[in-house]
């Protein structure tokens, strides 16, 4: 299996039009940051940041393609793995950490969550959300693994081993004493929707969950 | 066989200490770059520094006055920023981009350097210093020591990689360059990229450590070992003596020559160039002739390097490399020699080179990460081995010009 195929494959979107999620993510980040991204694709949100607002940013990526596409554009960014390559970094390393879309492929989401609050002041996570109700229908109905457009592998060759429902996600963090600082529940699309993303009916409506996170 | 041997060799003439150039130049001095070309008796291209305060060696010996032979291509701008400084590896010298002047091949990274090359000369102003020790007429073992008139040979000092750079620290002051843009190198190269960025941390912009490690490994020593006893167990290395009675280890410097250019292949390279088969005859001739084409290519190596090469400087060389353990030098943790660096590094390494691993460029980046610093990584995929970095990548290309453009951008620089 290719180590590109992680999920909703990052950089679709035209270099100029940042896709709609990123573009959520990009809003969080206070100009002049440092930023580390985490599982960077192509450096689509990267390049956005260090050109439009002059953030001191840093990517790590699995796939040796994207990594030197984005070495090739200038951006700085090291070949490696959340679940490996996070340990090194010391404490506070970087105003932001962000994981979009990649914690559901990691071995150990666990650690890695933890990693993302002590080497960043804030972490941005994003997840498809298992929980959505299609997702549900799905496995009620025809008793298959659900196949969505964010999970479109089938089971035999998704990168992603370690899905979870937005509901999970919290209970991670409230057992761990990672405070939730803003949640945000998306469509397919990446787009926001007003919903209380804490609330039991976005683990059934979300079809995607980002959150801001910072250690307590 | 024989006849291969004796191959007709240009002499290696101690020219170097002959035409000092700089007299009394105390190389901390911060003058406008005015060298001038060697003197015409010798006919080798570029230029050289005549450093009269001498240099302390790691080993407590004090060196000097002593010379640095180093050739430039391209311009200094006026702000003087945009200084590229080139070091070179275990066998390499100062003339990158051009001719070279024993052998008369292409430069060593010509395929990497030049007008509108990666190493844009007219961009960039690139500078490449013969190390110390070496025998392009920096000062080592085949020059005259000045206080018995005689070739130094085993009398000179050993030198290390943090000499090296202790020396081309001072050619710097001495071209008035106050941060180099860059320092870039491969192989031994690298790890003089490595001990820039650590030693002189706020004189270097950006690193491009290629295809090397920040410690020599047990098996870098080893195969360094073969090497050098190879030479000294030619009869006519006469204990490093050779150049005052007039003979030369040749047979001796060529076969660590062969055994080191395998180090610098890998195994589905050599086969794919020359598998099984054999040199110019129908069938094995059940004899000790090159039957193989591998052997014909290795024996060819093995000679051209003698022609342009000193045995001692060989022997000094590869032990300056495998002295090299820049985590010893800081308390045995790698990341403590980078602590507090703003230089953006960018690591290098080669997917089939087994000489210097991924995993030892990796353990740099660790190192680099472990203090937040500004490091970029690739791993080219290439069977060509070690020696991938001095050839035509364009993988590799793609990624230094990449880089080198996003950080000349930071740097302010502007096309010319």
């Amino acid at each position: 299996m290719s180590p590109d195929s992680t999920v909703a494959a990052r950089g679709a979107a035209p270099p100029h039009e940042l896709r709609e999620d990123l573009r959520l993510v990009a809003s969080m980040i206070a100009a002049g940051a440092r930023l580390l991204d985490v599982g960077c694709g192509d450096g689509e949100l990267l390049s956005h940041l260090v050109h439009y607002k002059d953030v001191d940013g840093r990517g790590m990526e699995l796939s040796q393609s994207g990594v030197n596409a984005c070495v090739r554009h200038g951006l700085s960014v090291i070949q490696g793995d959340a679940d490996n390559d996070l340990d090194a970094y010391p404490t506070g390393a970087f105003d932001f950490v962000v994981l979009s879309q990649t914690l559901q492929a990691t071995r150990n989401p666990r650690r890695v969550v933890n990693n993302l609050v002590r080497i960043g002041r804030h972490a941005i996570v994003s997840f498809p959300n298992f929980g959505h109700w299609r997702i549900r229908l799905d496995l009620l109905l025809w008793g298959r693994m659900p196949m969505t457009q964010l999970l479109s592998a089938p089971w035999y060759e998704t990168p992603n081993i370690h899905l979870c429902t937005i509901r999970d996600f919290l209970a991670l963090c409230t057992s761990d004493g990672i405070k939730v600082e803003r949640s945000i529940t998306l469509d397919r699309w990446g787009r926001p929707f007003r919903l209380n993303a804490q609330g039991g009916l976005a683990n059934l409506l979300a079809e995607q969950g980002l959150f801001l996170l910072s250690r307590q | 066989m024989a006849g291969t041997w004796s191959l007709a060799m240009r002499p290696l003439s101690p020219w170097g200490a002959a035409v000092p150039m700089f007299h009394g130049m105390s190389g901390m001095s911060i003058t406008v770059p005015s060298p001038t070309r060697i003197a015409p008796e010798t006919d080798r291209p570029g230029f050289r520094l005549r450093v009269a305060e001498p240099i302390r060696l790691d080993s407590g010996v004090v060196l000097g006055p002593y010379t640095i032979a180093y050739q430039t291509y391209g311009r200094l701008n006026a702000e003087r920023t945009n200084a590229i400084l080139i070091c070179h590896a275990l066998t390499g010298d100062q003339y990158v981009a051009e001719p070279h002047p024993v052998t008369g091949k292409p430069g060593w990274w010509d395929t990497l350097a030049g007008p509108g090359k990666v190493l844009d000369t007219e961009r960039y102003f690139l500078i490449c210093a013969n190390v110390l020790g070496g025998c392009m007429g920096s000062t080592g073992p085949l020059e005259i020591n000045p206080e018995t008139g005689k070739p130094w040979g085993l009398s000179f000092p050993v030198i290390t990689i943090g000499d090296m750079v202790r020396a081309q620290h001072r050619l710097l002051d001495h071209l008035g360059i106050e941060t180099l843009f860059c320092v870039i190198g491969g192989s031994m190269g690298g790890m003089q990229v490595l001990q820039w960025a650590a030693s002189y941390p706020e004189r270097v912009f950006a690193a491009v450590p290629i295809a090397a490690a920040a410690r020599h490994s047990a098996q870098n020593i080893a195969f360094h070992e073969v090497g050098r006893q190879a030479i000294m167990a030619d009869p006519n290395w006469c204990g490093g003596n050779y150049l005052e009675l007039d003979r030369r280890p040749e047979r001796g410097l060529a076969v660590a020559r062969m055994a080191a250019h395998i180090t610098y292949l890998s195994e589905p390279a050599l086969h794919r160039k020359f598998g099984r088969n054999l040199q110019d005859r129908q069938g094995v001739t059940y004899g000790f002739d090159a039957d193989f084409q591998v052997e014909n290519y290795l024996r060819h190596q093995g000679i051209s390097f003698v022609e342009r090469f000193d045995a001692n400087s060989y022997l000094y060389i590869t032990r300056a490399c495998d002295y090299f353990d820049l985590a010893a030098e800081h308390g045995n943790v790698l990341a403590n020699a980078f602590r507090g660096t703003r230089t953006r590094f960018c690591v290098i390494s080669f997917t089939s080179d087994w000489l210097y691993p991924t995993s030892e460029s990796r353990a740099v980046v660790h190192a680099l990460n472990a203090i937040a610093a500004n490091v970029s990584f690739v791993e080219v995929e290439t069977d060509k081995g070690h020696d991938a970095f001095l050839l035509e990548e364009p993988e590799f290309f793609a990624t230094l010009r990449g880089f080198l453009d996003g950080c000349a951008e930071h740097r302010g620089l502007t096309r010319a």
